[in-house]
């Protein structure tokens, strides 16, 4: 059963990067004390032998669901766009993506 | 349109009455509102009331009766909306920064339905951020208040609705269930609140938490009131891909049926932890069972036991995949950047709270390389042991009993910052999500500090006419008002509600 701080603050730093979070020292320290304590929490789960035992991701058997081809209402646009943080010739506007050409 | 019978049915016995004309929804409505302005100040259900569309929509309510035309099952009802169900141009934020004014362009599927059976929608409600959360605190926009004990949390994470029902504001109110997040509040606010069969209700405009387990479900203040609304929001809708494409049980027709004959499980797991006081209720609702003609019996689903570490590894994995989305791309919160990478960075950092970031990380690390089986996986193998433990039980009981939540309602600020004692809130509720059972809660007295205390029933798939039979039969032999309770010391179960493991 592992320990306390079973995950370690460079754990911790890796999945915030991941996560696309940006973390200050003091929350990098008190998210490794948390973390670590949910984890450990979870230690009786890692530690079962559940060799065998088929997982469930979901509840329902779910099969796929199709409908027929054909066209039908969609949102509208202007709606949609005036949500957008911003927007440029019909479109959603984001910052560079690639920086800029050589 | 009310069932036969003495149940009483407050929500739709006014609806009923609109519809006769022998009362007006302007009115209604304007009772409502009155109440909301009265009061809410001081609780903050809400984080939007919607005084001018309620009115425009109780004034066609009766112009409807007036002309002869029937608005429905839920005519003029006041009903207030938790703020993750989409409304079409109106603020929808699920109580966080990052969906600050932002106005979905479609309704939630419940949100049409509410609407063609003639109810009217008050006001979205306060949340956890993201429904994460078993107190209300997590919101954005600050706590709700316990309208029983205004020092106390309501419960999570639909505490706003919760608590919008228990203070009279709304008769009716809609909130979401991933691990127990109506049926929690319910209990600790004194009010109805039910958890369906995981693909009975359309989950289409309910903003993402954890999608294999969220569920949309009724507070209300009598069990009467809750099966009229699920009768109203279930069934099939092709726009949820989850949706159950099969009959939804309906449940008002059949509540007056008793459960004589039937066989009600205690379930001795869901009491180990809970408080002295509330085992003791628990025990008083399965006398009253017995009372009613059931056969009684207690059973042992130890699986049950594993359900608390396994939804929080379950839940988060799925919520740090559903809140992938806002990224400051194409709605909600962007802080600008020089770059796109950056400016993900920067909006998710400032736009989500602690919790949130909380539950994303976690849900990232036990799905990253060299975690994903001995966390992730080995959680789901642990929900396939807890399905099985269920339908072992049922092979001998019809309908299970429990508490909703270990303890009676907790003080502000008590658990926020020991995730870990928040999460423990949640251990009696989370097994039905796992499972995608239904379960509902019933107000059942108090506990020793006056606070209302919540009796969980528990049903198989699409066991919702048992259901709420039987709780229809627990609200019937309740403690009255003021029943002082006494504490059994021979009830068994730890002292505490801190040691639920």
């Amino acid at each position: 059963m592992p320990g306390r701080y079973s995950i370690s603050r460079d754990d911790v730093a890796h999945v915030a990067m991941l996560a696309r979070l940006e973390l200050s020292d003091a929350e990098l320290d008190t998210y490794t004390d948390q973390l670590g304590a949910v984890l450990d929490h979870a230690a009786d789960v890692a530690a079962l032998d559940l060799a065998g035992v088929p997982p469930t991701s979901h509840a329902l058997a779910l099969a796929n669901v199709l409908r027929p081809d054909e066209p039908r209402p969609c949102l509208d646009r202007a709606e949609v766009l005036a949500s957008a943080p911003a927007v440029e010739d019909d479109r959603f506007r984001v910052p560079s993506i690639m920086g800029e050409a050589p | 349109m009310s069932p036969a019978g003495a149940t009483p049915a407050p929500a739709l016995a006014l609806a009923d009455a609109i519809r006769s004309g022998e009362r007006r929804a302007v009115e209604v409505v304007e009772a409502s509102l009155a109440a909301i302005a009265e009061r809410d100040g001081e609780l903050h259900c809400f984080n939007l009331v919607l005084a001018d569309q309620a009115r425009a929509r109780a004034a066609e309510v009766d112009r409807m009766v007036a002309a002869g035309e029937d608005p429905g099952p839920l005519a003029g009802v006041p009903v207030a909306l938790k703020d993750n169900l989409c409304t079409r141009g109106i603020d929808t934020t699920c109580s966080s920064r990052i969906l600050a004014g932002w106005r979905p362009p479609y309704d939630a599927t419940v949100v049409t339905r509410l609407a063609r059976a003639g109810a009217v929608v008050v006001g979205k409600t306060n949340m956890d951020e993201f429904a994460m959360g078993s107190s209300t605190e997590t919101s954005a926009t600050g706590p709700t208040r316990n309208p029983h004990d205004t020092s106390r949390v309501p419960g999570g994470s639909s505490g706003g609705s919760a608590a919008a029902v228990a203070a009279g504001f709304a008769p009716l109110a809609l909130g979401s269930d991933t691990g127990g997040s109506i049926r929690q509040p319910a209990a600790l606010c004194g009010v109805v609140g039910m958890k369906p069969t995981y693909g009975t209700v359309s989950r289409y405009g309910l903003v993402a938490f954890a999608s294999s387990l969220d569920q949309i479900g009724p507070f209300a203040t009598t069990v009467a009131d809750a099966a009229g609304t699920f009768d109203v929001i279930g069934g099939h809708d092709p726009a949820d891909s989850t949706s159950l494409d099969r009959p939804t049980p309906r449940v008002l027709s059949v509540l007056d049926e008793g459960i004589a004959g039937l066989t009600v499980g205690v379930v001795r797991e869901l009491l180990d932890g809970a408080d002295a006081d509330v085992v003791a209720r628990i025990r008083a609702a399965a006398e009253v069972c017995a009372a009613a003609g059931a056969r009684v019996e207690e059973v042992s689903v130890p699986e049950v036991a594993l359900g608390l570490s396994a939804y929080y590894l379950i839940a988060p994995a799925e919520a740090s995949s559903n809140l992938a989305r806002y990224d400051g791309v194409r709605y909600g919160l962007r802080v600008e950047a020089p770059d796109a990478a950056s400016m993900n960075v920067a909006t998710r950092t400032a736009g989500f709270g602690a919790e949130v970031k909380r539950r994303i990380m976690l849900g990232t690390y036990a799905l990253s390389a060299g975690y994903y089986d001995a966390y992730y996986g080995q959680a789901l193998r642990v929900r396939t042991r807890i399905i099985e433990g269920f339908e072992r039980a049922y092979r001998t009981c019809d309908v299970l009993l429990g508490p909703t939540s270990p303890t009676t309602a907790f003080p502000l600020g008590e658990r926020l910052d020991d995730p870990l004692a928040m999460y423990l809130s949640d251990v009696c509720t989370i097994p039905s999500n796992l499972a995608g059972h239904p379960a509902i809660s019933v107000p059942f007295g108090t506990g020793g500090d006056g606070l209302p205390v919540g009796a969980q029933l528990l049903a198989p798939a699409l066991g919702e006419s048992v259901l709420f039979r039987a709780a229809a039969v627990l609200e019937a032999g309740a403690p009255p008002a003021g029943d002082p309770g006494a504490v059994d010391p021979g009830a068994g179960g730890a002292v505490t509600g801190e040691g639920a493991r």
